[in-house]
């Protein structure tokens, strides 16, 4: 026979003012298993906790009862306690009797919260009854991080992990790390030129010792679980060897092949072997195979011929590494949507419509311009440039729903660095409305207009199209009323931030959610930002949403800080409750692999003496699985049980109703 | 093959030639254009504020009459080809407004037709290539801007002929009859449109904005749908006879140049209807 204790809360008067808690625990005294009954002020003050520690001893119980709040608010302090008396925590249960039962009645006589109270404190009685001791799941960590992306995000985190003294993989599916950073001109609201700031931090990670680069690579495969993955990296034939290149750059020196630059965003043309921008890291050349003669057609060759440590390679070939990491930082960062959506615009037609991120390489002192404002058609110096904001941003119908956050911020700079490079030119912006939230923001926009004088007009532009050399915007100024047409040079699009292509495949590969924009979800969007619902795999940065740098490096520091925190432990304890096949009656089927949203089962092969295998089973990797009990729901033959929520617990509650 | 046919109420006035042109046209294309037995005016708008109900019994009625003759009706202009398609994709979404339309009409319409535009046959069930091949007399040299004007197109989501910006429905017909397309800023802008009935100063704008820039693109003609762009780009070029930038420009339906292009008669085609006779042009090109 159990020996079984029942506490009843007051919870002052947030209980007792709707149920005679006396009453219950008198009830509950007549229940076979149960011997000792009582109700108490307040169950989860230190007097409460110690009574209840008390009686445990006193009477030798062997389950507990607590009927108080949501077992949200206190299962954990009351299996702590029960713990420390002694008792197998998972020996004790609440019941909810405030959330589910005080509050929503109303009867000072007290009737109907009684009589309900008593009901659901049997029930919890009854299922306590068939609970079976469990303890907690014990994982070892490895201590080795994986950041995929090799933006300032993922720069940021893993420079962040390996100052915490542990080992990290970074990888970057282009030639150099940087990202879209590093093709930025300056940066809004100090103005400080990207690369300034940028340079140093990948010079940093590239020297320092807990960090390996892996460029022009791209992770293929995730298995495993927290503290426990095996990750498959692609690195694709760089046609370079990595070991002997020195950097000397003679080879890109004699390649006497151009093809157009994609980091340029296609305003000039690099060699056919190179490295993206000057100051690459790490600064070894790739070739571009597709464009390479030598390796379509064998014939050239002249890197080969020059280079000095002999490190062309024309035979090179994909390689795939594995690598065992604990913990993995997702920063695969964004990209613009494609303008020629927008026809009427005419981008891609009209030579003189750019992209903003074409602005920022054209205001680069790197660029192809060498820092000067000359637009892509003649080479000019624009004398009217018009920046058209919200381009796919808030705008349901063709383009996203959402706000891209920073053109607003960009487009203001734009205008700062065109005036201050263009004297007496003038830049017209075409807003819907400025956002302009964060520490020193609204000031830099009323600085562009008041001080650099930019001309903003409220309003969307219906056409752009080319007349005689100029480029002729249409739009509406709604403030004034009035239609206006304005002959400029060049037109700048703010286009909205989109999530990088192949980001729902990375999603799929590594097993976390993203939304309808292939942006990822955050565990909680506000007090767990950075996590997934996946353990041990976290965010940082524009692969969650449009952010600017700020948010982005925060958001890698605040990822690599979980990490660390990880990694301080050498096992990581994990709730108990989890899924539990029944190896007898599972007839593999399959369906709660299908089913199961963390992808913790697996297939597990049984084999006789010979090593034959003989049938197949369904397992459950209890350091993936959440306890959500999708497959306990969708398992045919009743194979599975959640434990600590089994079957058999569940019809003693329904049944003692 | 035989398809039902809606001409509209300017085709069978104003725009005869529209219609005369077509009708042959397809019977060199080997298809006929069978008018509808019973038909009334489509109403000639789609009414914007979303409970005018009213509006939309008359096209409503028009699809019950071509529903008896088959599951498809082609129109040729462009606004009773925005209303009809519009109106049609509204009852068939639509269940509560399609039960008021039907209860005042007392019919029982489902919006089941399928509403398609002359240049769809061409395009989509002759095929611009068999076009091509069935051409006579090849309109070479001829530079001929094509304009959209706005009910062709917009809105996309309910018309969905071609892209809303940037369409090339017209070039591929042109390319395939031999004329040189000319790209042209204005080919997807208003001319206009009702307001010369009340406000001919508007049309003017905005119609010799659509010509002069066509013209600066190199076109000598202007080809379009609408009876209604046709009549305002001509009046337009009247009223602005004689000024700097009035321009004399032949607009034609696109028919005519069909018809002319299959080697069609030029008595049959209407030819002499239009303001700015295009013969002369054809002359001096040795078409």
């Amino acid at each position: 026979m159990p020996r079984i204790g029942v506490f009843v809360c007051q919870c002052g008067t947030n209980i007792a003012s709707t149920v005679d808690t006396k009453k219950v625990a008198e009830e509950m005294a007549k229940i076979p298993g149960v011997v000792y009954t009582g109700d108490y002020k307040f169950m989860c003050s230190a007097p409460g906790q110690d009574n209840l520690k008390e009686i445990v001893k006193e009477h030798k119980l062997d389950g507990v009862i607590v009927s108080a709040c949501s077992p949200h608010m206190h299962e954990k302090t009351f299996r702590k306690a029960c713990e420390a008396a002694g008792l197998n925590p998972y020996k004790c249960e609440i019941t909810n009797i405030r959330e589910q039962c005080s509050w929503v009645h109303h009867d000072p006589t007290k009737t109907a919260g009684t009589a309900k109270s008593i009901d659901l404190t049997r029930m919890t009685i009854e299922r306590l009854k068939k609970n079976k001791s469990l303890s907690k799941i014990k994982i070892p960590i490895k201590k080795k991080a994986l950041v995929i992306g090799g933006g300032i995000a993922g720069i940021q985190a893993a420079l962040d992990i390996a100052e915490g003294g542990r080992q990290v993989i970074l990888v970057e599916r282009e030639p150099s790390i940087g990202g879209n950073m590093a093709k930025l001109s300056e940066t809004f609201p100090t103005m400080d030129c990207s690369q300034c700031i940028m340079t140093p931090k990948m010079v940093e990670a590239s020297l320092n010792e807990n960090i390996k680069i892996l460029t022009w690579s791209e992770v293929e495969k995730v298995d495993g679980y927290i503290g426990n993955f095996t990750v498959q990296i692609r690195k694709k034939a760089r046609y370079v060897n990595e070991d002997l290149c020195n950097g000397c750059g003679l080879c890109i020196e004699k390649c006497p092949f151009k093809a157009t630059s994609e980091f340029e965003m296609g305003m000039s043309q690099r060699k056919v072997i190179y490295t993206p921008f000057p100051q690459a890291v790490p600064n070894i050349p790739v070739i571009d195979a597709a464009n390479c003669p030598k390796i379509q057609k064998d014939k050239c060759g002249a890197c080969a011929i020059v280079c000095g440590p002999k490190c062309i390679d024309f035979k090179q070939q994909d390689t795939v590494i594995t690598e065992d990491v604990g913990a993995i930082i997702v920063a695969t960062g964004y990209q613009l949507m494609p303008n020629e959506r927008f026809g009427e615009y005419g981008y891609g037609k009209i030579k003189d419509v750019i992209s903003g991120l074409q602005f920022e390489r054209l205001a680069s002192a790197s660029g192809p311009t060498g820092g000067e404002i000359r637009r892509p058609s003649d080479g000019k110096t624009p004398k009217n440039v018009v920046f058209i904001q919200c381009v796919g941003s808030r705008d349901e119908k063709k383009g996203v729903s959402y706000c891209s956050k920073i053109c607003c911020m960009y487009t203001a700079k734009h205008t700062m660095l065109y005036k201050h490079k263009v004297h007496d030119g003038q830049s017209y912006v075409f807003y819907m409305d400025i956002r302009a939230g964060g520490k020193r923001y609204e000031e830099f926009v009323r600085r562009a207009i008041e001080h650099d004088g930019a001309m903003y007009l409220r309003g969307r532009v219906s056409r752009v199209y080319e007349k005689d050399g100029k480029v002729i915007v249409q739009g509406a100024d709604t403030l004034s009323g009035n239609q206006v047409e304005i002959e400029a040079d060049m037109v700048v699009l703010a286009t909205a931030i989109v999530s990088k292509e192949g980001a729902d495949t990375m999603a799929q590969k590594l097993g976390i959610g993203y939304d309808k924009y292939k942006f990822y979800n955050e565990y909680h969007p506000k007090l767990k930002p950075v996590e997934t619902v996946t353990a041990g795999i976290y965010l940082a940065g524009t692969c969650v949403g449009p952010m600017d740098i700020p948010d982005s490096v925060s958001m890698g520091s605040a990822a690599a800080s979980k990490v660390l925190a990880l990694f301080s432990n050498d096992q990581m304890a994990r709730e108990t409750i989890t899924a539990n096949v029944n190896r007898v009656t599972c007839n593999a089927c399959w369906d709660c692999l299908v089913a199961c949203p963390y992808t913790a089962i697996e297939k597990e092969e049984v084999k006789n003496r010979q090593g034959a295998v003989i049938r197949m089973l369904a397992r459950v990797n209890e350091g993936v699985c959440q306890g959500c009990g999708v497959c306990v729901a969708v398992c045919r033959s009743k194979s599975i049980d959640l434990r600590g929520y089994t079957d058999e617990q569940v019809y003693a509650a329904i049944n003692a109703f | 093959m035989k398809i039902p046919y809606y001409p509209g109420c300017t085709l069978n006035t104003v725009a005869k030639g529209f219609d005369t042109s077509a009708r042959v046209s397809a019977v060199l294309l080997g298809f006929e254009l069978k008018e509808l037995g019973q038909w009334n005016c489509c109403g000639a708008t789609f009414p914007l504020t979303p409970d005018n109900v009213m509006g939309l019994t008359a096209p409503t009625k028009v699809l019950v009459n071509a529903k008896k003759e088959g599951d498809t009706v082609t129109t040729l202009c462009s606004v009773c080809y925005n209303v009809l398609k519009r109106t049609n994709k509204l009852v068939r979404d639509n269940k509560e407004k399609r039960s008021v339309i039907n209860n005042f009409i007392e019919e029982e319409y489902d919006g089941s037709l399928n509403v398609i535009h002359f240049l769809e046959i061409l395009r989509d069930k002759i095929g611009f290539d068999k076009v091509k091949a069935a051409v006579r007399r090849p309109l070479k040299g001829i530079k001929a801007g094509a304009y959209y004007g706005c009910m062709l197109l917009r809105p996309f989501e309910d018309i969905g002929i071609d892209k809303a910006e940037g369409p090339t429905i017209f070039e591929d017909l042109l390319k395939a009859l031999g004329c040189e397309p000319m790209e042209f800023p204005n080919k997807i802008e208003c001319c206009g449109a009702h307001l010369a009935m009340g406000n001919e100063d508007v049309v003017t704008k905005l119609s010799g904005n659509v010509l002069s820039s066509a013209k600066n693109k190199g076109a000598e003609i202007l080809v379009t749908s609408c009876p209604l762009c046709q009549y305002n780009l001509e009046k337009s070029q009247k009223r602005m006879e004689g000024s700097a930038g009035g321009t004399q420009m032949p607009i034609l339906y696109f028919t005519q140049l069909l018809g002319l292009a299959l080697g069609q008669d030029e008595g049959t085609l209407g030819l002499d209807k239009n303001l700015f006779d295009v013969r002369p042009l054809l002359k001096a090109k040795g078409v």
